[in-house]
């Protein structure tokens, strides 16, 4: 026994040996991109997809109408010019007339019909599909009460499609570059089903298209040779990697096996700057963390309370110290360096207000509003994360000096979305939104009091809710950030939720890895980059 | 035997049956769904979600189709991963969890048991303690300590595996020898001291005295008596080993089937969670099952016929 044991392990080393020339890249010739990115994807199937990490995934996949550069600016993309209409209701999009599936079809103004109608029926359960609301009768649709071919979109000839909306949408471009906005093959979706996703299915018209997807491990790649730019597409295959464990991708990001980490391990920020420099790349991001506050409790009723607590809260302690520097201090819900906004976009007044002399006036709000220090105890919710736990310890503190005792209660992922969604008996919660689209109105929504799925703490304000309705109408786009604006001035002024931070874009891209630029979206199109050895 | 066999078999299903149906209603329990994301879904969506999963039914009755598609081989469809049903991703994860514990478990077993005879022969005296210590090392630091060190040592650092990924054998090295590690401590010990024990019984004793050399007592009359409480140690580690990792899988970022317990329970991915559950139900019996058999092949005091 001890001999073929002896034999075992000799055949083991042997077979570690071997292993370190096998391990090299096999093929040379062909430039591989390795990317990291936060997950798998929970389809391929445009339409069943939310997540930035999807977003990435499907933009280099397929191209819309429009799509983002380098730089997150809106060029043409299946569309090589659009007009609108003078009251802004209707778009006629002209297509490029070399643009071509991945089977070789030209992309056709019909299959964006069949896109958008096939996302607004009831049938498909696009979670997404509100997105593509503005479109005329595409809610109706939705909700089952017209039937799909009644959508605002409709083929003029194979190149022409015209889109009317239900409102003028000013942002109505911008939101094409969201992923609900992509074509769809018809003949292969409606060849296969459900199926239509999977490799040697799949047929679509970005710069890349699908060779396998293995769960956990890794989709391949490979450059489009009808892709309307493919002379101008550096890489020949694309490997996305999902990494839940962000060290790990920063080990292979060491190592050399990975160019690029869509995201950083929070705990590790400080020391990998010092590590890798300029490999790290933090950048503003359009998404806000917010604590929402339950107005429709007794306790929180009077506006003078919560915004005694917003003046306590100490944000530049919480970005620097809590984040490392990962977020920035935030005194809106509309992050800056958005769209379609007005030039000095509305802040907290006492934005720029020294820690201590802001504790003192919230003290005296506290007084005005009878309530004595000590009187007040407040439940402080937060989702498992230890950035969240640390956060929250760190108001806690925050309202202590301004007399407010507070409790700190930790939900489970899952359990605390749905608690919050439905109507949950928290007094302060956390939550974050990054935009869909670049538009102060994609943030702002969020507070309209018919909004009960992001509503939380049930704030029904009309004079805000009339804003926002005249904003969706107003076709002037100086004249609608204005009144976005005064929205926003409201909602700050009653605070029902507590902006403390604005979100960057973390990751790490290497030196060889080219034409990455940081941008407000945090959208880097494969189609690009470059890599150099 | 084969009667044996098939008895402990039909034996399982009430097991594996009760298994299933704690299971079930346990996930269940836990509050939330799979479509309750940070971003909540359009009430409509939602229904329309809910029956497209038969979600919106009585849960008895999602009970009982679960229970019959179960029978027929059918563990449904992932609810987060719309494009695979739970069959595919076990079809392409389970080969690999499958690979990886086997070659871990190979070579624990190899090196636990080289160790465990050795210290055993030397009882008392350098080498055995060097054993005894490496193995209270080796079993005390977990494995998310052991991952990302080697990882870094040899992946980052020496550049000479890779560090992290799947797909040629350069990339088995480390996550293999990670998961080995406190089993060839836990199977060095174990044999060290039955070992210790069988040398000192009264049938070595007897093949010493016939003057016998050492090599023959100690691999013919010794190893044999010596394995059996690794052997019943083997049964359940496989299982757990086979089953995949967690940690090691996420660490190395491995595509097995040990990460969708994990996902599965936390994205509420109902079938997912259940169909590992069963996959991992099934590999404990067989591996009892193989256990007893192999004490029936190792010891001639157990014996299966009627």
């Amino acid at each position: 026994m001890i001999k073929t044991m002896l034999k075992a392990s000799a055949l083991s080393l042997a077979l570690a040996a071997s292993l370190g020339v096998t391990g090299a890249p096999a093929f040379a010739q062909e430039v591989v991109y390795n990317r990291g990115n936060d997950t798998d994807p929970s389809s391929l199937d445009p339409h069943k997809t939310s997540t930035v990490a999807e977003a990435h995934v499907l933009r280099d996949l397929f191209e819309g109408l429009v799509v983002y550069n380098a730089a997150a600016e809106v060029i043409p993309g299946v569309a090589e010019s659009w007009e609108t209409s003078e009251d802004g209701l209707v778009y006629t999009f002209r297509l490029r007339e070399d643009a071509r599936w991945s089977n070789g079809d030209p992309v056709t103004a019909s299959d964006f019909v069949f896109a958008f109608r096939r996302i607004q029926d009831p049938a498909t359960a696009a979670g997404y599909a509100n997105i593509l609301h503005p479109i005329k009768n595409a809610e109706a649709i939705n909700s089952g009460e017209m039937p799909k071919e009644e959508l605002g979109a409709r083929a003029i000839d194979e190149r022409t499609l015209e889109i009317t909306l239900a409102n003028p949408t000013p942002y109505f471009i911008e939101l094409l570059t969201h992923q609900t906005g992509l074509p769809l093959n018809q003949a292969s979706v409606e060849e296969h089903g459900d199926a239509f996703t999977r490799p040697g299915n799949l047929v679509s018209n970005g710069a890349f298209m699908l060779d396998s997807f293995t769960p956990n491990d890794r989709i391949v790649m490979r450059k489009n040779p009808n892709f309307h730019d493919a002379e101008n597409v550096q890489i020949d295959v694309v490997n996305f990697i999902p990494f839940e464990e962000r060290a790990t991708c920063v080990r292979r990001f060491e190592a050399g096996e990975v160019q690029s980490c869509s995201d950083l391990p929070s705990e590790q920020i400080t020391e990998l700057r010092e590590r890798l420099g300029d490999q790290v790349r933090i950048a503003p991001y359009l998404g806000t963390y917010y604590l929402p506050v339950k107005v429709t409790k007794e306790k929180f009723a009077d506006p003078r309370v919560r915004e005694a607590m917003s003046m306590a809260i100490d944000r530049v302690f919480l970005a620097d110290e809590i984040w490392q520097g990962t977020m920035v201090p935030a005194y809106s819900l509309v992050p800056p360096g958005i769209n379609n906004y007005v030039e000095d976009a509305p802040t907290l007044e006492y934005a720029d207000v020294d820690i201590l002399d802001r504790e003192d006036r919230a003290i005296a709000l506290l007084e005005e509003a009878g309530v004595a220090a000590g009187e007040l105890t407040v439940d402080l919710r937060y989702n498992t994360s230890e950035n969240n736990k640390n956060t929250m310890t760190a108001v806690g503190e925050m309202l202590r000096n301004i007399g407010i005792e507070s409790t700190l209660t930790e939900m489970e992922g899952a359990t605390y979305f749905n608690y919050l969604k439905e109507d949950g008996d928290f007094d302060i919660a956390r939550a974050g939104w990054i935009g869909d689209y670049n538009d102060p109105q994609n943030f702002l929504f969020l507070y309209e009091s018919d909004n009960l799925g992001f509503n939380y703490p049930r704030w029904a304000n009309e004079d805000y809710d009339r804003l926002m309705q005249q904003a969706e109408t107003e076709t002037d786009l100086a004249a609608r950030a204005e009144i976005l604006a005064e929205a926003e001035r409201l909602f700050l002024s009653q605070v029902p939720a507590i902006p403390i931070l604005y979100y960057t874009s973390k990751a790490l891209v290497s030196p060889k890895l080219e034409g990455w630029e940081d941008n407000i979206m945090n959208v880097h199109g494969t189609r690009f980059l470059s890599l150099s050895n | 035997m084969l009667g044996f066999v098939l008895r402990r078999l039909a034996g399982a299903i009430p097991t594996i049956f009760i298994v299933v149906t704690i299971a079930f209603f346990m996930i269940r329990a836990a509050p939330g769904g799979p479509f309750d994301l940070e971003r909540p879904l359009d009430p409509l969506i939602m229904q329309n979600l809910n029956a497209a999963f038969h979600l919106d039914e009585p849960l008895w009755r999602q009970y009982l189709l679960y229970l019959g598609n179960l029978l027929q081989g059918d563990f449904g469809p992932s609810f987060t991963r719309r494009d695979f049903s739970v069959a595919d991703l076990f079809a392409v994860g389970l080969p690999v969890s499958v690979t990886l514990g086997g070659l871990a478990l190979s070579l624990a077993l190899v090196v636990g048991a080289s160790l465990g005879v050795l210290a055993a022969l030397r009882q008392n005296k350098g080498a055995d303690y060097a054993v005894v210590g490496i193995a209270t090392f080796g079993i005390t630091i977990p494995n998310f300590v052991v991952a990302p060190i080697l990882s870094l040592l040899f992946g980052v650092w020496m550049g000479w595996l890779p560090a992290g990924g799947w797909g040629t054998p350069a990339h088995m090295v480390l996550p293999v020898v990670t998961l080995a590690l406190p089993q060839i401590a836990i199977i060095a010990r174990l044999t060290r001291g039955a070992t210790i024990e069988a040398l000192r019984s009264n049938h070595v004793r007897t093949a010493r005295a016939y003057g016998l050399p050492t090599r023959v007592v100690v691999v013919t009359h010794t190893l044999r008596a010596a394995i059996l409480p690794v052997v019943s140690y083997l049964g359940p580690a496989a299982a757990a080993l086979l089953t995949g990792s967690v940690v090691v899988e996420t660490i190395f970022g491995i595509p097995g089937i040990g990460r969708y317990f994990v996902q599965g329970a936390l994205a509420r991915d109902y079938t997912l969670v259940m169909g590992t559950v069963v996959v991992i139900a099934i590999f404990v019996v067989i591996f009892n099952l193989l256990v007893d058999l192999a004490y029936a092949l190792l010891d001639p005091r157990v014996r299966y016929e009627r």
